[in-house]
This record gives C-alpha cells, sequence and structure tokens, in this order.
C-alpha cells in the first residue's frame, strides 16, 4: 500500500458555513431598502429623527390638542387673548370653527329653507356620473346624453329657481364648495369639446381657421388666468350693448371655459400628432369624409394617447377656479377666506385649521381624480407593451 | 369660371354642384368664419365705444402720465404716490420679475432635490418625496399662499418680540428683516470683473476642448471657468480694498430700525410659488431622468466609467434634453402664477394694475398692457427655448 503519511485526510465533517443573509423577511428588507449603504443609513437616520420631531406635534396639534366643539372663539383663544378659555401657550387646531361654519363652506349664502335643492342637485350628478365612470355599467350613450345635456337644464332650473314655484335664488348668494363644484362641470363639459374643435382647427388646412385657432390658443396660454378672469368681469360688459345685464357667476364661467378650452386643445392636438399617418390615409381610402374620420378612427385614438394630459387640464382647471375669488366669488376658498374676517371666529388658529380643511376639500378631489385617470389608463391599455 | 379648370378630366362623369368641391368648400368655409370673426369684432368694438361714451370714459393711453396718488408696499426703483401711473407699472413689472427670478431658482433646487429623492433606493426617502408631490400637485397655489400669509406670516411675534436668526435676521410678522449691503466706491468694477470671467470661461472652454480634440488631453475647464467667473469679482473686491459695510437691523421698542426689509407679502408669495412649482419640477426631473434607457447607464458601465462620471456624462446630458421643454413651460407657470400676489396685495404688475383700473376705469387698456407684458415673457422664453433645445437636440444621421 502507498504510504499515506504525507497526505492529509481530514478526519472530521466541516463546519456548515454561514447562511448567506437572508433575502426575504424584514430584516432582509431594511437592509436592502434603508440601510444598504453607508449614505442611505445616514439619510434614513435623518429622516426618521425629523419624522419622530415632525409627527408627534402634527399629531397633537391636529387631534390631542385641537378643540371639537364649541359656539364661538373662546374655545379657540387662551386666556391671553380677550375672552379666550384656553390657558397660556396653547396653540392646537380649531374644527370647532369648521363644524360651525360647515354648511356655509358648503352652500355659501343659499336661503337654509332652500338648501335641498343644491342637495338634490348634487344627488343627481352622484347618481349620472358613478355609472359612468364604472366601466363594466351599461348604456353609456344614454347616460352621457342624461349627464351633459338634460343635467345641465334641470340644475340650472333647480338651483337658479324662477319656475314651478321655486323661489328665485340670486347667484350672488351661491357660494363655498358647490360654486367649486359647478365651475369644474361647467368649465369640463365646455372644454373638452371647444378643445377638440380649437385642436382640430389648428390642425386644419385652411390657412383662416388655422390662423385664429393659432391665435386664440397661444394668447390665452401666454397669459395668466387672473387676467382672463378679468377681462371676463371687465370687458365682456363693454362688449356687449348696454343694457344687457351680464351675470357675474356667468362671466366667470366664461372665463374659465376659454382658459380651459385653450389648454385642452394643446393636450388634444398632442395626441392628433401622435396617430400615424396611416390611420389618416386609410380613413380617407374608405371613402369617410371629414367629420366621419375624425369622429370615427382619429379621436377615439387620439383621445385615448392623452387621457393622463386631459385628467391632468381638468385637475388644474379645478384648482384654478379657486382664483374666481379675486373677481369677488365666493367659492370653496373664498368664502372660507372671507369667514376668517368675522370676528364671531378671529383667533390665531383659525386661519391655519380654515386652510388645512379647504386644502384637505381640493386634495381628496384632486387625487381622486388622478388616481381614476392612471385606472382608466390602465383599463383602455389595448395591449401593445412588451 | 375657375371651377371648371378644378374639374376632373374624366368628361363622361357627371358634373356636380361646385359645393361638392373640396377647393371650393374650403374657400366658402374660411370666407365666411372670417366674416363671422369680423362682425363679431366689429360689433364688440363698436359696443365698448358706446359703453365709454356713455359711461364718459376716455380712451388712449394717455392717462398713463397721469398721478398715481397711492402707495405700493415694495418698490425696487424709487417711487411715491406723485409718480405716474406709468411708473407704477413699471415697479410692478420689476416686483413681477424679482418674484418670478427668486422663485424659479429656489423651485428648481427643491424640485431637483425631490425628484432624484423619488429614484433613490432609500425607501423612506422615495417614499417622503413622494408624500411632498402627492401634497403640492394637488391643492391651488393660491390656498399655499394663504397658508404662508395669514396661516403662518401673520401670527408670528409683533416686531418687537423679533424671532432673531443667525446673521442679524430677524422674523416677525412684518416680514424680514436683514442686513442691508452699502457698496463704496468703485463697486462698478465688480460687476465688469463678472462679465470678463464669462467671457474668459467660454474662451477657455473653447480652447479646452479644441485642445482635447487635437491631442485627446483633457482639461479642468469646468473648475477653471468656475473659478474665474467667482474668482475675478472676488479679486477685485479685495483689490479695491473690500468697500462694503452692512446697515444692521436693530431691535428697537416696538419696532426694528435699519437693515432691509421684504415684507410678509413677498415672503409668503415666494415661498408658495417655489414649494408648488417644485412639486411639478420633481416630476418632470424623475421621469426624465426615467426616460434615459437602462442601456446607456450598463454601456457605460461596460466601458469602465465611475458610477459619478456615467452620472454626470451620460445620464444628465440625457435627461436634460427630455427635461428642458416641460421645465420652461412650468418656469412659465410659475412667472404666470405670480399674479396671484393680488389676493394678499403684494405689488406686482396685476396688483398694480388693478388698482389703476378701480381708479381711472380704464378695462380695455389695463387688460391690454397685462396681456401684452405677459404675452412679450412667454414669447420670449419659448424663443430662447427653441434655440437652446434645437442646440441641444439629438444631432441623428
Amino acid at each position: 500500500m502507498a504510504d499515506l503519511s504525507s497526505h492529509f485526510i481530514r478526519t472530521e465533517m466541516l463546519k456548515p458555513e454561514t447562511p448567506p443573509s437572508s433575502t426575504t423577511g424584514l430584516g432582509a428588507w431594511l437592509r436592502t431598502n434603508l440601510f444598504a449603504t453607508p449614505k442611505d443609513a445616514a439619510l434614513t437616520i435623518i429622516a426618521l429623527l425629523v419624522l419622530a420631531w415632525v409627527i408627534p406635534h402634527a399629531v397633537n396639534w391636529l387631534f390631542i390638542q385641537a378643540v371639537w366643539a364649541g359656539s364661538d372663539r373662546t374655545v379657540c383663544a387662551t386666556t391671553e387673548q380677550l375672552g379666550g378659555i384656553q390657558p397660556v401657550g396653547w396653540s392646537g387646531a380649531c374644527w370647532a370653527f369648521v363644524e360651525s361654519r360647515f354648511t356655509m363652506f358648503i352652500f355659501g349664502r343659499y336661503p337654509v329653507d332652500q338648501r335641498w335643492r343644491p342637495i338634490l342637485v348634487g344627488l343627481l350628478l352622484v347618481a349620472l356620473l358613478v355609472p359612468l365612470l364604472i366601466p363594466k355599467a351599461p348604456r353609456k350613450g344614454l347616460n352621457a346624453l342624461l349627464l351633459f345635456i338634460i343635467f345641465p337644464i334641470v340644475a340650472f332650473y333647480l338651483l337658479l329657481g324662477g319656475v314651478f314655484g321655486l323661489p328665485h335664488v340670486e347667484t350672488s348668494n351661491w357660494g363655498g364648495l358647490m360654486v367649486t363644484l359647478i365651475l369644474s362641470f361647467v368649465g369640463i363639459a365646455v372644454s373638452l369639446p371647444a378643445g377638440i374643435l380649437l385642436a382640430l382647427g389648428r390642425r386644419s388646412r385652411m390657412p383662416v381657421i388655422k390662423t385664429l385657432s393659432i391665435i386664440f390658443i397661444e394668447v390665452i396660454r401666454g397669459v395668466p388666468l387672473i387676467t382672463v378672469l378679468f377681462m371676463a368681469s371687465v370687458m365682456l360688459p363693454l362688449f356687449l350693448p348696454a343694457g344687457v345685464n351680464f351675470d357675474k357667476f356667468l362671466r366667470a364661467l366664461v372665463g374659465v371655459s376659454i382658459f380651459a378650452a385653450a389648454y385642452m386643445a394643446e393636450v388634444i392636438r398632442g395626441g392628433l400628432q401622435a396617430i400615424p399617418k396611416g390611420q389618416y390615409e386609410g380613413a380617407d381610402s374608405l371613402g369617410l369624409s371629414y367629420w366621419q374620420k375624425m369622429r370615427l378612427i382619429i379621436l377615439p385614438q387620439a383621445i385615448k394617447l392623452v387621457i393622463p394630459g386631459i385628467v391632468n387640464t381638468f385637475i388644474g382647471m379645478f384648482k384654478d377656479t379657486s382664483l374666481v375669488m379675486i373677481i369677488g366669488m365666493f367659492d370653496l376658498l373664498g368664502i372660507i377666506n372671507q369667514s376668517f374676517s368675522d370676528a364671531t371666529w378671529a383667533t390665531s388658529v383659525t386661519p391655519v385649521t380654515g386652510l388645512i380643511f379647504a386644502g384637505f376639500i381640493y386634495w381628496l378631489f384632486c387625487f381622486g381624480m388622478s388616481r381614476y385617470s392612471a385606472f382608466m389608463e390602465r383599463h383602455l391599455d389595448t395591449g401593445h407593451k412588451r | 369660371m375657375a371651377v371648371n379648370v378644378q374639374e376632373p378630366a374624366g368628361e363622361d362623369r357627371p358634373r356636380s354642384s361646385f359645393i361638392y368641391d373640396p377647393v371650393m368648400r374650403s374657400i366658402l368655409y374660411q370666407v365666411l368664419t372670417a366674416i363671422i370673426f369680423i362682425a363679431l369684432i366689429w360689433w364688440f368694438w363698436s359696443n365698448t365705444l358706446e359703453n365709454l361714451r356713455r359711461a364718459n370714459i376716455a380712451s388712449g393711453f394717455g392717462f398713463l402720465n397721469g398721478r398715481a396718488g397711492f402707495d405700493v408696499g415694495q418698490a425696487l426703483i424709487a417711487y411715491s404716490s406723485d409718480s405716474t401711473y406709468l411708473r407704477a407699472l413699471y415697479v410692478g413689472f420689476l416686483n413681477t420679475l424679482l418674484v418670478a427670478f427668486t422663485g424659479i431658482i429656489t423651485a428648481t433646487i427643491i424640485g431637483f432635490i425631490v425628484g432624484i429623492g423619488r429614484l433613490s433606493n432609500n425607501w423612506l426617502i422615495s417614499k417622503l418625496s413622494q408624500v411632498y408631490v402627492e401634497v403640492f400637485r394637488n391643492i391651488p397655489p393660491l390656498l399655499v399662499i394663504f397658508f404662508w400669509y395669514k396661516g403662518v406670516l401673520s401670527v408670528l411675534p409683533q416686531p418687537r418680540d423679533s424671532i432673531h436668526l443667525p446673521f442679524s435676521i430677524f422674523l416677525n410678522n412684518r416680514g424680514l428683516a436683514f442686513p442691508k449691503a452699502i457698496w463704496g466706491e468703485g463697486t462698478w468694477a465688480i460687476p465688469l470683473a463678472f462679465v470678463v470671467g464669462i467671457v474668459a470661461a467660454v474662451v477657455v472652454s473653447k480652447w479646452a476642448r479644441s485642445r482635447q480634440e487635437r491631442t485627446g488631453q483633457p482639461f479642468p475647464s469646468g473648475w477653471t471657468g468656475f473659478a474665474l467667473i467667482i474668482g475675478l469679482p472676488i479679486l477685485t473686491f479685495l483689490a479695491l480694498g473690500a468697500p462694503l459695510s452692512f446697515d444692521y437691523p436693530i431691535a428697537g421698542k416696538f419696532n426694528l430700525s435699519g437693515g432691509s426689509v421684504v415684507g410678509p407679502e413677498f415672503v409668503s408669495l415666494y415661498l408658495a410659488l417655489s414649494f408648488y412649482t417644485a412639486a411639478f419640477i420633481a416630476e418632470i426631473v424623475r421621469s426624465g431622468i426615467r426616460a434615459v434607457a437602462k442601456g446607456q447607464t450598463e454601456a457605460a458601465f461596460a466601458l469602465g466609467l465611475q458610477p459619478g462620471v456615467t452620472t454626470r456624462k451620460v445620464v444628465v446630458p440625457q435627461a436634460l434634453r427630455i427635461v428642458i421643454p416641460p421645465l420652461t413651460s412650468q418656469y412659465l407657470n410659475l412667472t404666470k402664477n405670480s399674479s396671484l400676489a393680488i389676493a394678499i396685495g403684494f405689488s406686482d404688475l396685476v396688483a398694480v394694475g388693478g388698482t389703476i383700473l378701480n381708479q381711472s376705469g380704464r378695462a380695455v387698456e389695463i387688460v391690454a398692457i397685462w396681456m401684452a407684458i405677459y404675452l412679450s415673457i412667454s414669447l420670449a422664453t419659448s424663443l430662447f427655448m427653441n434655440w437652446f433645445n434645437a442646440k441641444m437636440a439629438l444631432v441623428e444621421r
């Protein structure tokens, strides 16, 4: 036998290696997502420290120290301030203010005994809008007809009154969230068709129509909404014959609508330009007329492409309706802003509370719209993605 | 008739009415549109003249030389209530430019930080950035302005209890007071040195590029340029014997004296516009960086470039090309949103114009001036951007 003494033969098994660090579980998640590098770890710790400072203060201010019930400013003022009951150094949200003014923030100065009318309009809007937004709900055509043709007429007479024994309510008494929603609804309903027409005009081969569309779109897009609103509110009465009384609310509607239409036109034009030329030529070769071609072939594809842009314009318009307070109307932000000067509730925490409330309402609507557009984009995606 | 010339050559085809000829139709439509448009304008025009005559308001721009008779809160140039309307508008215009310029710089800085933060591998940072973007994108800018103005700045302490920040900066409910720089003799040489520095930096970078193309040797032209642009003015400043002193704000019994004060209106408008626009810029930056194909980074790594160099020389230049057009439109949006100043009484172009409109009733002229100025800002910016875009655009074969 060969001499094995010069060889090494293992007599016992090696200890098993420690397993590689786990790639699942909480520890691994923390390691890869929060402490991957020293720089990451430092950033995480700084962010955690900031959060540890901000969150308790915010929760304390918004909920724990907050006043939830009361009828006037005394509950939200400190004893240092005139007539307050809170201890010196107290600071917290004054939700009692929002609670006592809540109906005002929603309806403005709409007469109390007539408030069933805006409520009914709101319910109608929800009843017609929700089925339209759910892709599976049937009869989209009828639904859209009801929402965009019948509903505005019904809402107009219901809100304004003066017919069927309903008392007349001046538009100057309208206010709050109601006005914000009416402005946005009309803006959306007008700006989409107007924007489509303007976009088609801008892409038209007829020089007169093309030039007029370009001038309109570029002028409106080049100036701030405030100047358009001022134009609508101070110049429109000058443009019309003397004696024609033009309601202030209607003027704001005109201003918001033409502003939104110009922006919408540019979004739609982006979609029209993205459609391959073959689609236009294919439609032509089938012998479709211009409007048939647009309605049946081009626009359905173009609009589907630019849904995010359209919804962004809607969101922008919803936010921009807040500017009508500058021309003296009381939309949601306007009426909340006006209520700060009301002596019944004048304390140092009232403005912040009111603005946080307004911000939350605006945020809910805009965030909802953006989520819905993301859902619609996925739903309409016909799967050309790799 | 011209119509006959347009007809197709097929003689056996039955002649159709000229109304079915596309060329004739398009001419007809255009003539109709033009007639309606001109009639509408004429109708508006005659109504306006009639209404103005009835209300005894003269028209024309002559009124601009009249005495303004109102004060503005903050003016960059000498202004008193005895100045003309024209000067008041000019003060407003400068204030608009000031808030737009400072706002754009701050919004860009915050926007880039948040946008890059959203792409971070760090979960916490990316979520925080996302929360920031989702909050500010979904509330109206006017609300943000009010938040700063009514919610934060107006509940700050009285001037005598001012919050004292470092460098003699005071914060109270009348605004932000900070030391005012007083420049001595020969200060004009400093901006001159700055311009000379820029020219020298351009020359150096051209020379460095041509040398690199010839010999392949790189030259740190970026750092040299930076040193020239910043260093030359500093050297001039030191050579002149540092002709700079400060007028510090001093806390008095009831109010601060001395120093420069910017009002709470400017501070809240500036902060609100910066924070609001930054959310949009963050999204633009994020999508720009995401749009650079992953293969580009991988190819750069394969060539042996370090991560830092890859970001600077491969990813950022390509991302910039995507980012710049929407970024410009955000800058324009910020400039246009600065017109919200009227809601809190900061004297920008629109607020001053609104005051004049109320005083003189010259609605048409004031709205025309507003539109002309904002349109020229927009037009100038888009011309510059088109030039810049053409320069940056990908040159394809």
